[in-house]
């Protein structure tokens, strides 16, 4: 990158500037200060000033000895699950039938725009339209319900953990799985079209081609999807907060919630709250490590230690020459 | 081979079923939301899915108005913060992205590894630490903390950076010295232009996802003059509302409409875009 004997490197380093500053301002420090709270008193509206707690974990033991906070990370978790798996299988059964390269299915594009669609609605908008919806005694879904003879008597969703739950489930469903299933989509086309071409002529089915070619080369893809999936999931806030303010008794009451309603509500708690959303963080980072230790391509490791090894032994045949 | 475009036939049949089905299951909700918004709250009580447009839209607006619910403000602050986050993230992200791929720089790697690093960090991990620094500079109630920080989107670097590594040839650069302009104005004239396409791409999700952000500004504002849609929708929820169903439906259809405006005119670019991010792999 020398010309005329001058360095342009020093743009290099002008031009990261702004962003350099903005996250070192906005982002790392804000983190910082957040782990830093988590060890102190501070607490309470308004206050800005604090001292370090005698015993530095304090906050961390409270918060891990309190009952509210174990079931919201049991919440967090039993919603994403309730949500990912019926997610990822659909995405997955929609990108077979949308690839699958003898059924040709038609209006792909329309399906595609109608099933993302959701996605880009903002989400504190459909918190409260399905809490609209599941309305008791009479609201959208019940009449439905009970038009088509599945419910006798209006059922009151939001009454029961369950149906609250499975609700918060839903919507995080229906927003999601058209995403999931694009990214799918775009990972199978992203294959190689001669290893499809070379299935057929061997005269593989439809099914043997998608378990023994496309899965296997979406394994890349599966992991993004799972690990954003993941992080995505156990932040979600919007809907859980504003489709029933985490209620009924706490049975929607996600770990991000918690957190929010630790700091700011009540009596502001945001030594305990810092405390809480570092730990929700250190689980985040503990999962991602599990998902991709699990995930790695087997094969690629095997091939690489057997290269390492092979060339171990040239190396020592070449000492021995 | 008969039978067998039978059982072919029989798939292809079952396939639009569900996607029909799954097509309705996403226009539904939305299409009782936009009717209901129409319809009064005595016939919403009567039957709550209406299929077809009433004649209450005047009244609901009114009930609507003189509360809290102002799906103006919203609107304009929204706009504000949607369009400052975004030009700050798109042109401050091309900018990194433009120093990661144009210069040779000692730290051009440890940098990049950093922006790889940071990618997948959550931003509530720091959300009381954000609120505490907002809260002491007196930047609560104000716009300025959910537009500044846009400029250092680590994600966006890195798409930008794969889509420069892949379109820009550094020859351009060179001969854009040799005629003397500064790097700077290299950047902004020629370099700019060239990752219009990446830039329109990213420039719309990242509007969307200022446009429908509810924790930053939930925590930061507290001025009703300042509120962001969200917000104003999760006013909504309240016990003022309680009782009016179509005013409800209504508030809720005007948050709905500009998004769908936007989504239906761009969805083509849209659903290319999601491919795309997924590709960037």
């Amino acid at each position: 990158m020398r010309k005329n004997n001058i360095s342009y490197a020093k743009y290099g380093y002008l031009f990261s500037i702004p962003f350099v500053l903005a996250f070192l301002i906005f982002n790392l420090y804000p983190t910082i200060y957040t782990v830093i709270i988590g060890f102190t008193d501070l607490r309470g509206l308004g206050r800005t000033t604090f001292k370090f707690l005698e015993d530095p974990f304090e906050n961390y033991k409270s918060i891990l000895n309190n009952a509210t906070f174990i079931r919201s990370l049991q919440t967090t978790f039993i919603i994403w699950i309730f949500n990912f798996i019926p997610q990822v299988l659909l995405a997955l059964l929609l990108t077979a039938w949308f690839t699958n390269r003898r059924l040709k299915v038609k209006a792909q594009g329309l399906f595609k725009v109608l099933i993302y669609m959701p996605n880009i609605i903002t989400a504190a908008t459909i918190a409260i339209l399905f809490n609209s919806l599941t309305g008791y005694p009479k609201g959208p879904l019940n009449d439905l319900l009970m038009k088509l003879g599945i419910l006798d008597a209006p059922m009151n969703f939001h009454l029961q953990s369950g149906t609250a739950r499975g609700v918060v489930s839903f919507i995080q469903f229906w927003m999601w799985y058209g995403h999931s299933m694009i990214i799918l989509i775009a990972g199978v086309l992203g294959i190689n079209p001669t290893l499809f071409e070379a299935a057929e002529v061997d005269g593989a089915t439809p099914t043997q081609i998608f378990f023994k070619i496309t899965l296997p080369r979406l394994k890349t893809i599966l992991l993004y999807v799972l690990v954003t999936g993941l992080i995505g999931g156990i932040q979600m806030f919007d809907i859980p907060r504003l489709f029933l303010w985490g209620g009924p008794d706490n049975a929607t009451l996600t770990s991000s919630v918690f957190i929010y309603n630790q700091a700011f509500a009540g009596s502001y708690l945001y030594n305990r709250a810092s405390a809480a959303s570092m730990i929700v963080f250190i689980i985040i980072l503990v999962l991602s490590g599990i998902l991709f230790y699990s995930m790695r391509d087997r094969a690629e490791i095997k091939l690489k230690k057997t290269e390492r090894n092979r060339l171990k032994e040239e190396k020592r045949m070449g000492a021995v020459r | 081979m008969k039978g067998m475009r039978a059982t072919t036939n029989l798939t292809k049949t079952g396939i639009y079923i569900v996607c029909i089905f799954l097509s309705v299951l996403s226009i539904f909700p939305f299409w009782v939301m936009f009717m209901n918004a129409t319809r009064s709250t005595f016939e919403i009580q009567q039957n709550s899915i209406g299929l077809v447009p009433s004649k209450f839209l005047l009244s609901n607006w009114e009930i609507l108005q003189g509360k809290t619910f102002d799906p103006i403000v919203g609107f304009v602050n929204s706009m504000l913060v949607s369009t400052g986050a975004t030009l700050c993230a798109v042109y401050f992200s091309s900018l990194t992205a433009y120093a990661l791929v144009a210069y040779s720089w000692k730290l051009r790697q440890p940098f990049f590894t950093f922006i790889m690093a940071v990618m997948m960090i959550p931003t509530q991990v720091s959300g009381i630490g954000f609120y505490q620094f907002m809260y002491r500079i007196g930047w609560t109630n104000s716009l300025w903390p959910l537009i500044i920080p846009a400029t250092a989107t680590p994600a966006m670097v890195f798409f930008m950076r794969q889509y420069l590594m892949a379109s820009l040839s550094l020859d351009i650069v060179d001969s854009a010295r040799i005629d003397g302009s500064r790097e700077f104005h290299t950047f902004n004239r020629i370099i700019l232009p060239i990752m219009k396409p990446a830039m329109a791409t990213q420039a719309i999700f990242t509007f969307v996802f200022n446009w429908n952000r509810l924790f930053e500004p939930l925590i930061l504002l507290t001025d009703g003059d300042k509120y962001t849609m969200p917000i104003m929708v999760s006013l909504l929820r309240g016990d003022i509302y309680k009782t009016e169903y179509g005013a409800v439906y209504l508030g809720l259809s005007m948050t709905v409409l500009p998004l769908f405006i936007v989504y239906f005119a761009l969805s083509k670019h849209i659903i290319a875009g999601v491919a795309l991010g997924a590709l960037k792999e």
